[in-house]
């Protein structure tokens, strides 16, 4: 049996003062997510769910579902009002190779962490949302990568492309330009970005391209889970079908665990093997993806499937 | 350092009006006691968590702030009867700034003043750490206009005693990164940022390049004081000090290689440039004057 990669378990964030109501009063049952009691937003209730190692995990759901507020606490963006993350520590075969690749490891054990100056603390069986700030950031550096939907979330505008690559390598103590710079043009090579561009800021780039440096930084400690945050919105179609090849290869290349929110469902279609789907901030349906999109059964994920062009 | 004992001092500004009153009616060192008191224990402060911004209630001086307040303020808490000054600007003792510095603390505490480096006991200092090397019996106090090293990178106060506390410097790297992109090296001049202790990086305020390798495992004391923006710091004897550099990119000081002091012929120090309005023939001598005209005699 395969143990999971990432275990998360009572997810809940609101947003205003909260109250003992907030969690029956909200939800798909009364079509809202505003507590009627003290006015509070609840974006995220009790989400459950578990990421296994490879899986790329769809979650789905329309605007102000949940969605995103998902991968912001999960990614440390934002603090959880509640709830608790898990890692369980995986063998993988590339622990074994990175090994002397500048302090930079794929895998995630204690000794993945003790040359970053992290500190001893147990990643098996620790929350991961009660850790301090710091080991925090250090859990984003080495163990996860983002993509948002605004590249000016993900990006240094005014810095050069392969700059914003470096200060990924930088934060795992990377101190040889020649050595950052060839990591860089490697990985804008790997997205399609040519590399002699790879000193202007992306603010001289188009979306696509500013998406593909996106996933560049985000690929360039080698991490283990990628969050994807509505990554192709925006994009134009032929454009979008090249950054989900992208990703694609790009999973199956590195065996990344990926987690990708989108409302399209083509995208989850395409890209996920499982699914999760959101309405008023909780999860109203899992299963396999081709599952919920040939046979769902509840009735929200039902209009949404039928509702798609 | 002679400190005296603060309630020796307290007697002493409480003596009756009828009394004739030394320092020009000022308490000894200008400053009440209690300032002294705190700006002394800021200092420990500093001493004991070396590079490590410490906050003080700066105080009201009678020289503008941005001119030295800071320097000052820890020249007027530290400095005793017996204490031997040195004031310099940019390596002059000779300029404006420097001299009416030296004037006024020697006019509040009496003590000595001099312009030999090696007789010094405290040396307060704008820009320039002096040529001779420092002692263990010396004190070196810098002016800062601008405390933060983090500042060229990020506006925000808060953001940067949180990069500060977590040692999560990388955004410095990348600008040093970015500074090589674009110009081959690293172009910063004065205000070279340096790693304290493995620990903190500190502004070692606008001295030149050429000085930021005599901070590295100095004998003698430095303390860092900055009136405008409120803040002490230090570097104790004996402490690692490195300016930032890459593996493969290193830090470099200002070449003066072919070029010699015009006075004294020193071809080992920090020279100035002088271009003779007259016939356009540049020149240099040394910016340490003391040094210069030690060696002249």
């Amino acid at each position: 049996m395969i143990s999971s990669l990432l275990n998360v378990k009572g997810l809940t964030k609101i947003f205003g003062k909260g109250c003992s109501r907030c969690h029956e009063s909200t939800g798909p049952a009364f079509e809202t997510n505003v507590c009627s009691h003290c006015g509070s937003v609840v974006a995220c209730s009790d989400i459950s769910f578990e990421l296994y190692p490879g899986e790329i995990l769809g979650i789905v759901g329309e605007s102000g579902s949940g969605k995103s507020t998902i991968v912001k606490l999960l990614h440390f963006d934002w603090d959880a009002t509640s709830g608790e993350m898990h890692l369980t520590e995986q063998s993988s075969p590339s622990d074994a190779g990175d090994g002397g690749d500048k302090g930079i490891q794929c895998g995630f054990s204690n000794k993945w962490f003790s040359g970053f100056g992290a500190g001893l603390f147990e990643l098996n069986g620790s929350n991961l949302l009660a850790l301090s700030p710091y080991h925090k950031r250090q859990m984003r550096n080495f163990l996860m990568g983002v993509v948002y939907q605004n590249p000016y979330l993900g990006l240094k505008m005014d810095v050069s492309a392969g700059g914003n690559i470096a200060e990924r390598l930088i934060m795992a103590n990377w101190r040889n330009v020649e050595s950052m710079r060839s990591r860089a043009s490697e990985l804008l090579l790997k997205t399609e970005i040519p590399v002699e561009r790879m000193d202007e800021p992306p603010r001289n780039f188009s979306g696509g391209m500013q998406q593909r440096v996106q996933i560049a930084k985000a690929l360039s400690n080698k991490p283990r889970i990628l969050f994807l945050d509505e990554v192709t919105t925006g994009l134009d179609v032929s454009v979008q079908a090249r950054v989900l090849d992208l990703i694609a290869n790009l999973q199956r290349e590195l065996h990344l665990s990926v987690i990708v929110v989108s409302h399209d469902l083509g995208v989850i279609r395409l890209l996920t093997q499982r699914t999760l789907v959101m309405k008023y901030g909780r999860i109203v349906e899992v299963g396999l993806t081709d599952q919920i999109l040939e046979d769902p059964q509840h009735p929200y994920t039902q209009i949404l499937v039928s509702s798609q062009l | 350092m002679m400190i005296k004992d603060s309630t020796e001092k307290i007697k002493e500004d409480t003596q009756p009006a009828s009394q004739p009153r030394k320092f020009g009616g000022y308490n000894f060192a200008f400053l009440d006691e209690a300032a002294k008191r705190e700006i002394r224990r800021a200092l420990l402060k500093a001493v004991a968590i070396p590079g490590y911004q410490v906050p003080f209630a700066s105080r009201e001086l009678p020289i503008a702030r941005g001119w030295g307040t800071g320097g000052l303020q820890i020249t007027l808490s530290i400095i005793g009867p017996e204490d031997v000054l040195k004031v310099i600007d940019q390596g002059c003792d000779g300029s404006v700034n420097a001299v009416n510095i030296k004037k006024f603390v020697s006019s509040v505490t009496n003590v000595s003043t001099t312009t030999d480096t090696t007789e010094a006991t405290i040396i307060q200092t704008r820009h320039r750490i002096p040529e001779e090397e420092m002692t263990e019996n010396q004190i070196l106090v810098l002016q800062v206009p601008l405390p933060e090293a983090l500042r060229t990178v990020e506006p925000s106060e808060i953001e940067t005693r949180r990069m500060h506390a977590e040692a999560d410097y990388s955004r410095m790297w990348l600008y040093l990164y970015e500074d090589i992109v674009k110009y081959s090296e690293i172009s910063i001049g004065p205000r070279y940022p340096v790693m304290v202790h493995d620990r903190y990086i500190m502004d070692p305020s606008p001295i030149p390049r050429w000085d930021v390798p005599k901070l590295h495992m100095a004998e003698s004391l430095f303390l860092f004081g900055a009136g405008r923006e409120k803040r002490i710091y230090a570097i104790p004897p004996f402490t690692k000090v490195e300016p930032l550099e890459f593996e493969d990119v290193h830090f470099r000081m200002e070449d003066f290689s072919g070029k010699v002091c015009r006075r004294c012929g020193s071809s080992n120090s920090y020279l100035d440039e002088i271009i003779d309005d007259d016939t356009g023939v540049r020149m240099y001598v040394c910016s340490d004057t003391g040094f210069c005209d030690k060696r002249c005699r």
